[in-house]
């Protein structure tokens, strides 16, 4: 049953793509009309989608400055260690 | 001896364990699942029964081995219930001293968290060490034997900073060995050794390379185990000693954000989640370094919650390992036909320790943030939901897509292998996943259970400011995943961490070894040969004379005995050190049962 499903959702992954990005919007659109900001902690967090903002930035910033460091030359062969 | 009737759930354990291997075969399994599930009557019994137990004489001190309170019941709690779950995920292994050696762990967790002084403390603090070496050990690879070697030598270190610290300190307070809050307004030396002793076992930075080091090499179901109890007593400890000391926050968000990092740079999916330990543990000591009632609750909380995802997230990857014999994503890929249930209970996992609404980690994570918010610490906690992006980018998809999805990199025997594991595996996922969501979805279940509930009872994870937040920060974060995904893809290295000074470090010494002593020594015994043994066999000639004609008739009868015990004690000893050492620690245990509780 599970195959099943993720293999309908595979088969319409364009479809599934662009709901997704529906959802994303509705997401940001529910959040900037509906959502009081008045539990907000700082006043940054009040500009509209900040969230959305924090989480792409943070998820690039992670991966490139974490592949920037490991190919620093901490990233080596997995022999390494072996004599 | 015993002041009050009360049963340690850590005896109950040790005891279980001795019986074990003298059981006959049919009756293992049910054995297996009935002693953990007494632990955790026993534990259960005790609640609400707040209170000293278990007082003992022991030369001029009074050693506690029973305190009974909020802390150390929520912890007790979820030690004995994942107890349950590791050893039901581990019916099907065979090796009895698997099992032998799984639950003296948990013992030893049992006794660190019951204890009321740093006494009884030390005693089951190298228990546990001692106990999950064997975890790796039993992996019997090649390398196992050195990971296993390097792990128990880490921690004899933090041991020993943990034992300065505590006579330190005896000697400072005029005998005082109680352990409660240890005055972190006015630290002393003693107070950073035992410090250092406490933060080597929550692996925090630089003291951290030893957990993805031994939990990438354990055995599957060893795994399972050491990613629960090691760092979440180390944190109970902390909670209870260090509540407050401010230094640990800027530790624990560089936890945090350390293990992410490492984490987007691993190969090994079990060394992964091993990394993500190191982050989620950092939420935990930077809200023991918070220290206000809130903060506490939340590392309780997230420590619950922890144990029970990350241990369904070593099942699952577990569960890879199992049947295909491969963990690394450049051999694996695509497997969603072969191991649907492995993937759903792994993605549960994954959803939970990234915090999805109605999963686990949400209820939990976000007390510990929001405390940082309320002393307006606010660095950390932008800082603190910077890394549970990174969660969510590894281990909710990083980790599911390159196994189950992405590129097939499996070989054809790799892929023939690939199935759906045993029943009693999927079973210990079930639960452990069932747990994950219960606690999500029906926030008093655990917020009852917290040191402070009232205080808990007046937080509410389910507003529509933090469910809009949460959503976007990682909604968006799959957004950037899938974008990158090229940037993502496996590969076939490994990263140098720490360990590299300690595991370099002792080729450096053993060269030294080898070159400049050896050669000295080698002087030394050349000098000797010409001035020492000369008259060395004169006078041994002599006393050879005196041998042959007087001793041998006296002693030859004494010989044959000795012989005799002698080889009834060479069939224990096999010569390797590891047997040694097991044999060492289970006579320790005995020892220590009776001693205590005859």
């Amino acid at each position: 049953m599970i195959v099943k499903l993720i293999d309908f959702l595979r088969d319409r992954l364009q479809l599934v793509i662009r709901l997704s990005y529906v959802g994303l919007a509705l997401l940001v659109a529910w959040d900037v009309v509906f959502v009081s900001k008045e539990h907000a902690h700082t006043a940054a967090e009040r500009i509209p989608g900040f969230w959305a903002a924090f989480g792409f930035i943070a998820c690039v910033v992670i991966i490139i400055v974490s592949k920037w460091y490991g190919h620093l030359g901490i990233m080596t062969r997995e022999d390494y260690y072996d004599n | 001896m015993i002041t009050d009737f009360w049963l340690h759930p850590a005896l109950i354990l040790i005891v279980g364990a001795f019986i074990l291997p003298f059981l006959p075969k049919w009756l293992k399994r049910p054995y297996l699942v009935i002693v953990p599930t007494l632990a955790f009557l026993d534990v259960l019994s005790m609640q609400g029964q707040h209170g000293t137990f278990g007082v003992v004489r022991f030369l001029d001190w009074y050693l506690t081995f029973g305190r009974v309170d909020g802390l150390s019941m929520v912890f007790a709690y979820i030690m004995t219930l994942m107890c349950i779950i590791g050893t039901i995920y581990g019916l099907h292994v065979e090796d009895d001293f698997q099992h032998v050696a799984a639950w003296l762990y948990v013992a030893g967790s049992l006794g660190v968290i019951f204890c009321a002084d740093y006494l009884v403390l030390f005693l089951f603090w190298e228990l546990m060490a001692f106990a999950s070496v064997f975890l790796v050990w039993f992996r019997r690879r090649p390398e196992s034997l050195a990971v296993g070697y390097r792990y128990l030598l880490v921690h004899t270190a933090g041991g020993l900073a943990l034992l300065a610290g505590l006579i330190l300190r005896y000697q400072a307070t005029g005998g005082d060995l109680s352990f409660g809050p240890i005055g972190v307004g006015s630290p002393s030396l003693s107070t950073y050794l035992i410090m250092i002793g406490f933060l080597l076992n929550a692996a925090v930075p630089p003291f951290h390379a030893w957990l993805p080091d031994a939990y990438g090499e354990a055995t599957v179901t060893g795994a399972v185990f050491m990613c629960a109890f090691t760092t979440k007593t180390a944190v109970y400890a902390l909670a209870r000693a260090f509540a407050g000391m401010e230094i640990l926050v800027p530790l624990g968000v560089c936890m945090a954000l350390y293990g992410v990092v490492y984490a987007v740079l691993e190969n090994d999916a079990r060394r992964l989640l091993a990394y993500h330990i190191i982050s989620q543990v950092g939420y935990m000591v930077a809200g023991v370094g918070i220290g206000t009632e809130l903060a506490i609750n939340g590392a309780c909380a997230h420590a619950f919650a922890h144990i029970l995802y990350k241990g369904l997230l070593f099942m699952g990857c577990g569960s890879v390992l199992h049947m295909t014999g491969k963990s690394k994503f450049s051999e694996l890929g695509g497997l969603y036909k072969k191991m649907p249930m492995a993937f759903v209970f792994t993605m549960i996992g994954g959803l939970s320790i990234s915090a999805f609404p109605l999963f686990s980690g949400f209820v939990s994570k976000a007390m510990i943030v929001a405390a940082g918010f309320e002393v307006h610490n606010y660095w950390a906690a932008f800082l603190l939901t910077l890394a549970s992006a990174g969660t969510f980018l590894h281990t909710g998809l990083k980790v599911p897509y390159f196994i189950w999805f992405g590129k097939n990199n499996c070989s054809k025997e790799t892929w023939d292998k690939a199935a759906d594991p045993p029943w009693n595996m999927q079973l210990g996922m079930g639960i452990a996943a069932f747990l994950c969501i219960l606690i999500g979805s029906y926030t008093p279940y655990l917020y009852n259970m917290l040191p402070y509930p009232q205080i808990a009872a007046g937080y509410h994870p389910y507003t529509a400011y933090h469910l809009s937040e949460t959503l976007q920060i990682l909604l968006f974060t799959a957004v950037g995943f899938f974008l990158l995904i090229k940037k993502l893809a496996p590969e076939p290295k490994i990263s140098i961490d720490l360990d590299w000074f300690y595991r370099m470090g002792g080729r450096g010494f053993l060269w030294l070894a080898k070159r400049p002593i050896q050669w000295a020594d080698s002087c030394v015994s050349e000098g000797y040969r010409y001035i020492g043994l000369m008259p060395l066999m004169t006078t041994a000639k002599f006393w050879s004379w005196f041998d042959w004609h007087a001793i041998d008739g006296v002693v030859d009868g004494l010989a044959k005995t000795v012989r005799n015990i002698g080889g009834l004690v060479r069939r224990l000893q096999s010569g390797q050190l590891q047997y040694n050492i097991f044999y060492a620690v289970s006579f320790v245990a005995v020892a220590l049962v009776l001693y205590v509780f005859a």
